[in-house]
């Protein structure tokens, strides 16, 4: 009699989410899925509003990144108003956007790797689930605790200088921005009484990469070998091939490196991946069209980032990249651990930049939004913290938008969640009966590799729990944990 | 005019003959909450939120001229409550969704629900139905915020002296009406006129949203009624 596994709630997973088992009757794992329930209805909610209002009205939609909607939004009707893309805003409008975007993607790091991942690496899968939290790590790693509260309140401070609030603000426009940065708010972050200064956060930041990188030495089976499949990967990178998370075009890579697509203006999107819908999730599935609904699958985030950039252009975060690309031979990395090695970097290379662009003398610049001709449709994308997230509009000819498309991250990383979820559970559900408290964590384990922002994908407010279940194979449920 | 003397709340003012309760209390340092009232505008009376007490009755302190003895209640518990129903009254009848509008922060209505520490209304949300006007070029009219204040329907007139906007129907229908033919040929400068009159984010001028930074907005630092109470 084949059984059936369903894990739900993940914790330490902002969001909602289930995992189902499917044994055959041998025993052996014939089929897992991760189900997330995502809810579609914003498309609808923005139509027949105004198109400005869109950066401020999608945003709502989730309370963990509203920074990467806020922003997505705003370059979809930069397009909207004839500013164009990229360079077409001032250098101010442009430079004030980045910071604020780089201050989302610190922060959003900061907290996933202190509060998320770090539990997982210092007490191991099979830890005391009781400490295996951000509490435990409070408890026996205080400074660890410490600096992931402070990086994400530093990062935080970054986003309301930019946007007028810490969530949920407003500084993104159409064509622009509406407000630069004083040189008292840039002294703030500059020279702040420790710890809350730049150079502090770039220390720190480093730190944490040897943190990872120290571990790694002493777990490297666990975390080479802990999940490994091969994928695409996808992300917008900088026209010359650089790292970059504001803006850039769609290059994707093969499982070998090979490059699938390759400086692709991100406003035809569409002539390159379609959205199929299967009956069992209520997310859709983002596919490559040319490689079609079965093979087009593909990978977004920090690894997908690392892996399609060809470097990082800031010298700290690059003098690491070139480590982590050694270690696969400069082939494309696999092994689902190593995207917190890839977050990690990621954090590095935000606060350099964040550094960079303080000390830029174009944020003290008044003009602030351009416009030109108006367009009818638009499109927006960037590097969320997440991976690549798309925001697409039109409007009428009456300003009011009559059709809105988002794929968010966390759907764009819908199928390699599956196989990685997949993966673990072959390694581990094969032949067992009933579930522990280690082999759920794995499970976990995996889908937090993703950072998934179950949030963002289902619109749910606040944190779901999530539940695993093992189900025969008539769908009998054998077995279920819920957290 | 003449010096009158009056009380508010017991404090002794001076006031002149033929200003309202409104203006005599403003002109000595005393708020008193309005919304539908908007200086130089003839009064309307149409919100209440204005009411004070005058010899055991209730007012409306913007239409009500002052007269000589005058005892005055304003900041009572009772009328103070009285007041902070009608703000309520007005979020529950209308779709208000302060997060995501524009006019938060320049917003008279939002201010004043701050002002009486408003958490969640005593009365049931009735989510009526409103239409969204947005076909004409320059201006965009939700109604869903709308508080038949009649700011508009008095201070927008064309210069040939039709009206822009107009009330439609009568008692709980109340609509505000706008000629589109007309809106559309207002100057830019009357049509951001029309938002600014408009106490909340009901009259909208197109493609200006959220231009005004958080921290810098009308009400950011500086609460309603400060601007008088403060001095
Ligand atoms: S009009 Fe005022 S009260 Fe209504 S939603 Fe807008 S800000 Fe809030
Ligand atoms: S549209 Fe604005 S100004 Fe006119 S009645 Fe409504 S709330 Fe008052
Ligand atoms: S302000 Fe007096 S009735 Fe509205
Ligand atoms: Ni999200």
């Amino acid at each position: 009699m084949g059984r059936k596994i369903t894990i739900e709630p993940v914790t330490r997973v902002e969001g909602h989410g289930k995992v189902t088992i499917q044994l055959d009757d041998a025993g052996n794992v014939a089929q897992s899925r991760l189900h997330i329930v995502e809810f579609r209805g914003f498309e609808r909610f923005v139509q027949g509003r105004p198109y400005w209002e869109a950066p401020v009205l999608v945003q709502r939609l989730c309370g963990i990144c509203p920074v990467s909607h806020h922003l997505a939004a705003a370059k979809a009707l930069d397009v909207i108003v004839g500013a164009g893309t990229g360079d077409g805003l001032t250098p101010v409008g442009e430079k004030m956007r980045r910071l604020m975007h780089y201050g989302q993607m610190f922060q959003s790091h900061a907290l996933h790797f202190f509060h998320l991942a770090s539990p997982d690496l210092l007490f191991g899968a099979d830890g005391d689930p009781a400490i295996r939290n951000v509490i435990g790590v409070a408890l026996e790693h205080k400074d660890l605790a410490v600096q992931g509260v402070m990086m994400r309140k530093f990062g935080q401070e970054i986003i309301r200088a930019t946007a007028g609030k810490k969530i949920h603000g407003t500084g993104g426009i159409p064509g622009g921005i509406n407000k630069n940065l004083s040189i008292a708010e840039r002294d703030e972050f500059l020279k702040g009484a420790d710890p809350l200064n730049i150079d502090k956060m770039i220390e720190w930041s480093q730190a944490a990469v040897d943190f990872f990188k120290g571990y790694h030495a002493q777990n490297k089976d666990y975390i080479d070998n802990f999940s490994v499949f091969p994928s695409s990967h996808l992300s917008l990178v900088r026209k010359d091939g650089a790292m970059d998370f504001y803006h850039g075009v769609i290059r994707c890579i093969d499982a070998d490196g090979n490059k699938l697509l390759d400086d692709i203006d991100y406003q035809d999107y569409y002539k390159h991946i379609g959205e199929e819908v299967k009956s069992w999730s209520y997310m859709k599935f983002p596919y490559l069209r040319k490689l079609g609904m079965e093979n087009g699958w593909y990978t977004v985030g920090p690894l997908a980032r690392c892996n399609t950039a060809d470097f990082i252009p800031t010298p700290l975060a690059q003098k690491e990249f070139e480590i982590f690309k050694a270690y696969t031979k400069g082939k494309p990395n696999h092994m689902s651990m190593h995207m917190h090695w890839a977050r990690l970097i990621e954090l590095l290379h935000s606060a350099e930049v964040i550094k960079d662009l303080l000390n830029d003398p174009d944020l003290q610049k008044d003009n602030l939004v351009v416009k030109g001709t108006k367009q009818k449709e638009g499109v927006g994308l960037l590097e969320a913290p997440r991976g690549t997230l798309f925001h697409h509009y039109r409007i009428n000819d009456n300003d009011q938008i009559e059709m809105a498309n988002l794929i968010v991250s966390t759907t764009n990383n819908n199928e390699p969640m599956n196989r990685g979820v997949n993966f673990v559970a072959k390694d581990i559900f094969t032949g067992k009966k009933e579930i522990t408290e280690g082999m759920m964590n794995r499970v976990e384990m995996v889908i937090r590799a993703y950072d998934p922002c179950l949030s963002c994908a289902t619109h749910a407010l606040g944190q779901m729990p999530l539940e695993l279940t093992l189900v025969d194979s008539n769908g009998k449920t054998i077995d279920q944990i819920r957290k | 005019m003449s010096d009158i003397k009056i009380t508010i709340d017991g404090k002794e003012c001076t006031a002149k003959s033929g200003q309202t309760i409104v203006e005599a209390a403003k002109a000595n340092g005393i708020y008193i909450p309005v919304l539908c009232h908007f200086d130089g505008l003839k009064p309307a009376g149409t919100c209440r939120i204005c009411t004070v007490k005058v010899g055991g009755r209730f007012m409306a302190g913007c239409t009500t001229p002052v007269a000589e003895g005058m005892r005055i209640d304003n900041m009572t518990p009772e009328i103070e409550d009285m007041r902070k129903q009608i703000i309520e009254m007005l979020f529950v009848e209308g779709n208000h969704m302060c997060p995501v509008c524009e006019k938060s922060g320049n917003c008279e209505l939002q201010a004043l629900a701050y002002r009486y520490k408003m958490m969640v209304p005593r009365f049931p949300f009735l989510w009526p139905k409103r239409e969204v006007v947005a076909n004409t070029p320059k201006l965009y009219l939700d109604k869903n915020r709308c508080v038949q204040c009649l700011r508009c329907v008095r201070e927008i007139i064309t210069t040939d002296g039709k009206n822009v906007f107009a009330v439609k129907e009568r008692g709980g229908k109340t609509t505000i009406n706008m000629d589109e033919k007309l809106a559309a040929g207002l100057s830019d400068d009357m049509a951001m006129r029309a938002m600014d009159i408009c106490p909340v984010g009901c009259i909208i001028r197109k493609e200006v949203g959220y231009k005004v930074p958080i921290g810098q907005r009308k009400f950011d630092s500086k609460p309603i009624g400060s601007e008088i109470e403060g001095r």
